[in-house]
């Protein structure tokens, strides 16, 4: 096979040792990602205390998110091919005993930076910084008010999504982990007066506790198996001793997992994202599609050494992951608020990522979290843009022609322009990380995952049908708008009051210039994303940049040793065009009788033109025939729970709210009645009661009458008397 | 009995008629703070009850031919005396809160 030189060489230094991380005090500056993003939150909260009324909070978190992208962009020209450690201040530094391996615990605030941290980091800030623009005019009608409190979330979110990438070890991991869920948490309640957006808030952040619980009881197992938390330590450890047969270490894989699949929202636990909408639109652009909910992905990448050597872990990542995409791309089919869809293929994308994952192509899933990252951004944001501007309205039956409507052309433009990219519209840059995922999924070793394969192919015709549902309902055809009654944020309602009486009609407001720009540069962005693969295309090169930086880094660790020929199909897979069939049939790979790259490249093609044909007659052309469809489904028993089904999203939440909630609810009530009768009335206040009932026996003595008390009195000293004579009288016998 | 201690024998009619004196002293005293409502008479009543009881301790120092007795007594008067000021003072006080003499006017300090 023919590789590039350099390609080849980073791949044989992995084959033979691990990553030799080394410190790198010249690099302290890199703190300055972590530092900017603190401060801009510390300044914000500064903002809240003088109740700043203006959009200062706003230029602050834009400084300070720019800043930290110009850094990492600065680090981009820095980073070498061996990962570096920079220490920027001692925190967790203890050992006992001998102070030998396994009694220590070294957790100190380090930065670990190699090529996949770098490359995390620029499409977190980069995305991180134009959103911020666009929500400060997004966010406008808040000023004064939770205008601050929205940046203050933003900024902390930045700083915790930067410990969890550059952190040095599991701790700082895990602190990131935390601070991007409290975030989330705090930005999906931020209409903390609207009883869904704060059941969301809580729902988001307790189904993530049941990952992070996994992903803590991993990070202790980790510890214990191998002595160490820190990343560089830890690859050596595994190196030296790859495969512990011991219950403890073969756990590892299960738990890191469970916590991926809490915040990347995989399927026992993807719940939680498509109430997350609840929150401010931007929000759901950059936590909720673009970054926060990469971060499973980048955990099992980052963790891959400890998932090589467990295939029965990969091949439950890969199943999750192909089982996910399915179904939340037959729920998007059916839902008509257009941020949902977008929620729903979001989870049906980070599926696709698992999928990848799991079928060992850490760079297949991490070049589609990047081209990803960037169109779902850009269709949220255009989404929100919609949203703003129609006072609310999100109903695709209730929009449609934007295209057409003033002020709306170039939103609208970029937003069909991400609906080719979500569709993977042949030549896009997510056609060519889809496509790398699907044929890694043929070509895997495991026979267990081929399957996925042909369902990677299902949901991506799925996945063009309904993102074409939208595109066509609400762009094109005849211009026809409601406005929504609510709006995005809920005082805007003078607005659209106003809007009304004054005008008689609606005029929706088209966004200016601070929701634009980002807009166009983002979707400038998800164009430039495909970038590596045109480059192998125009140039038969075969270097991809994306490739090299995760190739570079802990996700490609073991990959080498795993099994050879997987990570030729790797090398290959990107550079169809550059090779022969012969280079996969001696793999053994075929798919349809061609090799698996072609076979996918043509089937992938296929299948998202025919959805996107399927879509373009029921919702443009004849738009009677999805109502008359679903009466048709609907008619018959046999069907009807087809449509039931989608529309209410295969009844999860309601089987959750069966299965767990449910019996918690019976055990709470048990255990309160047993609280309140045993505990409260029969212990506390018994004993409380006690006194009072003594006191009632005696209380009649007391009633106030002086004679009363005198006559007891006199009646007391004729018993003494009686007494007296009696014991006298006996006496005297 | 003690032997070294001297007394007069048995029935001495002064003794007899003093102690059925200071019986009916206490008997009237004590029905009379029963019954009547009044707080001057019932602080009457009072003080004939004490006198009944001081009567009964000259006549027992009259039996055992002791003086202690009477000197007793004595001090009790004189003890009585700033008693009854005293009292006299406070059943002011109270008619001048309640515009009544009753003692039924004060229940305020009953448990129910």
């Amino acid at each position: 096979m023919i590789a590039a030189p350099a390609m080849l060489s980073s791949v044989l230094a992995l084959a033979e040792g691990p990553l030799d991380a080394h410190a790198a005090p010249e690099l302290r500056w890199a703190g300055l990602a972590l530092l900017l993003p603190l401060a801009s939150s510390v300044l914000c909260l500064l903002c809240g205390w003088l109740k700043v009324r203006s959009k200062l909070p706003a230029a602050l978190t834009i400084a300070a998110l720019g800043g930290a992208f110009a850094t990492i962009l600065r680090l981009q020209g820095t980073v070498g091919e061996t990962p570096v450690v920079v220490n920027l201040f001692d925190w967790i530094d203890l050992t006992w005993g001998d102070g030998s391996r396994f009694h220590g615990f070294t957790a100190n605030v380090d930065l670990y930076i190699d090529r996949l941290t770098v490359f995390w980091m620029l499409f977190v800030t980069g995305l991180g910084t134009l959103i911020a623009l666009y929500a400060s005019e997004y966010m406008e009608s808040d000023v004064g008010k939770g205008y601050t409190r929205f940046f203050g979330a933003v900024s902390i979110f930045l700083f915790a999504m930067g410990c969890l990438v550059m952190g040095g070890n599991l701790v700082m991991l895990y602190l990131g982990w935390e601070g991007v869920g409290l975030a989330s948490y705090l930005l999906i309640g931020y209409y903390f007066t609207k009883p869904e957006a704060v059941a969301a808030a809580k729902k988001a952040f307790i189904v993530n506790r049941i990952g992070d619980l996994g992903l803590a009881l991993a990070l202790f197992l980790i510890w214990q198996c191998y002595g160490t938390v820190e990343y560089a330590a830890l690859w050596k450890a595994i190196e030296a001793a790859p495969a512990s047969s011991e219950w403890t270490a073969q756990a590892i894989p299960w738990l890191l997992m469970l916590g991926a699949f809490g915040k990347s929202a995989q399927l026992p636990l993807y719940v939680w994202l498509p109430d997350a909408m609840e929150g401010p639109t931007p929000v759901s652009a950059l936590i909720h599609a673009a970054t926060m909910v990469t971060a499973g992905v980048y955990l099992i990448a980052r963790m891959f050494p400890l998932f090589v050597v467990n295939p029965d872990a990969l091949a439950a990542v890969a199943w999750v992951g192909g089982l996910t995409a399915l179904l939340a791309a037959t729920i998007g089919m059916a839902q008509y608020d257009m941020k949902r869809i977008w929620a729903y293929s979001t989870i049906s994308q980070l599926g696709y990522m698992f999928l990848g994952l799991g079928v060992g192509t850490t760079f297949g899933a991490s070049y589609h979290v990047f081209t990803h990252a960037f169109f779902k951004a850009l269709l949220f944001l255009t989404a929100g843009a919609v949203m703003h501007g129609f006072a609310g309205q999100l109903d695709i039956r209730k929009l449609s022609g934007l295209l057409k409507v003033p002020g709306f052309r170039l939103v609208s433009v970029l937003a069909v322009l991400g609906c080719f990219w979500l569709a993977a519209f042949p030549f896009t840059a997510a056609f060519f990380s889809k496509d790398e995922i699907l044929v890694s999924a043929f070509t895997a070793k495991d026979d267990r995952v081929h399957l996925l394969g042909w369902i990677g192919l299902l949901v991506a015709a799925l996945t063009a049908y309904y993102t074409f549902r939208v595109c066509f309902r609400v762009f094109f055809g005849p211009v026809k708008f409601e406005p929504g009654h609510e709006l995005h944020g809920h005082d805007d309602h003078d607005h659209a009051h106003d809007a009304h009486a004054h005008h008689g009609e609606f005029h929706p407001h088209g966004p200016r210039w601070a929701i634009r720009v980002p807009l166009v540069l983002i979707a400038i962005g998800a164009i430039l994303a495909g970038w590596p693969s045109y480059r192998t295309m125009l140039h038969h090169d075969e270097s991809n940049w994306v490739k090299t930086q995760v190739a570079q880094s802990s996700a490609f660790q073991g990959v080498a040793a795993e099994s050879h020929g997987s990570l030729d199909g790797h090398a290959a897979s990107s550079h169809a065009s550059a090779h022969t069939e012969d280079a996969h049939a001696d793999h053994g790979h075929l798919v349809l009788g061609m090799d698996a790259h072609t076979a996918v490249g043509r089937l992938g093609s296929l299948a998202c033109i025919v959805g996107i044909l399927v879509s373009l007659y029921v919702h443009l052309i004849n738009r009677g025939t999805a109502d008359a469809l679903r009466r048709t489904l609907m008619g018959t028993v046999a069907t009807r729970w087809i449509v039931v089904g989608a529309e209410r999203k295969w009844m999860v939440d309601e089987f959750y709210d069966w299965v767990i909630r449910l019996p918690l609810r019976v055990i709470a009530n048990i255990l309160s009645a047993i609280d309140e009768l045993l505990l409260d009335a029969g212990i506390v206040n018994g004993i409380g009661a006690l006194p009072a009932a003594v006191g009632r026996v005696f209380r009649p003595l007391y009633g106030g009458v002086v004679q009363g008390y005198a006559v007891t009195m006199a009646g007391g000293v004729a018993l003494v008397a009686a007494w007296v004579i009696w014991i006298w009288l006996r006496g005297a016998n | 009995m003690n032997p070294i201690d001297p007394q007069l024998p048995p029935g001495d009619p002064l003794v007899m008629l003093g102690l059925l004196a200071s019986a009916i002293l206490f008997a009237v005293g004590i029905v009379g703070f029963l019954s009547r409502r009044n707080m001057i008479t019932m602080f009457l009543c009072t003080e004939l009850m004490f006198q009944g009881a001081g009567l009964a301790m000259i006549s027992y120092g009259r039996q055992h031919m002791d003086l202690s007795g009477q000197v007793f007594v004595i001090f009790i008067l004189t003890v009585a005396a700033a008693e009854a000021a005293l009292a006299l003072g406070l059943v002011v006080l109270l008619y001048r809160r309640k515009e009544t003499l009753s003692a039924e006017a004060w229940k305020e300090l009953a448990e129910s």
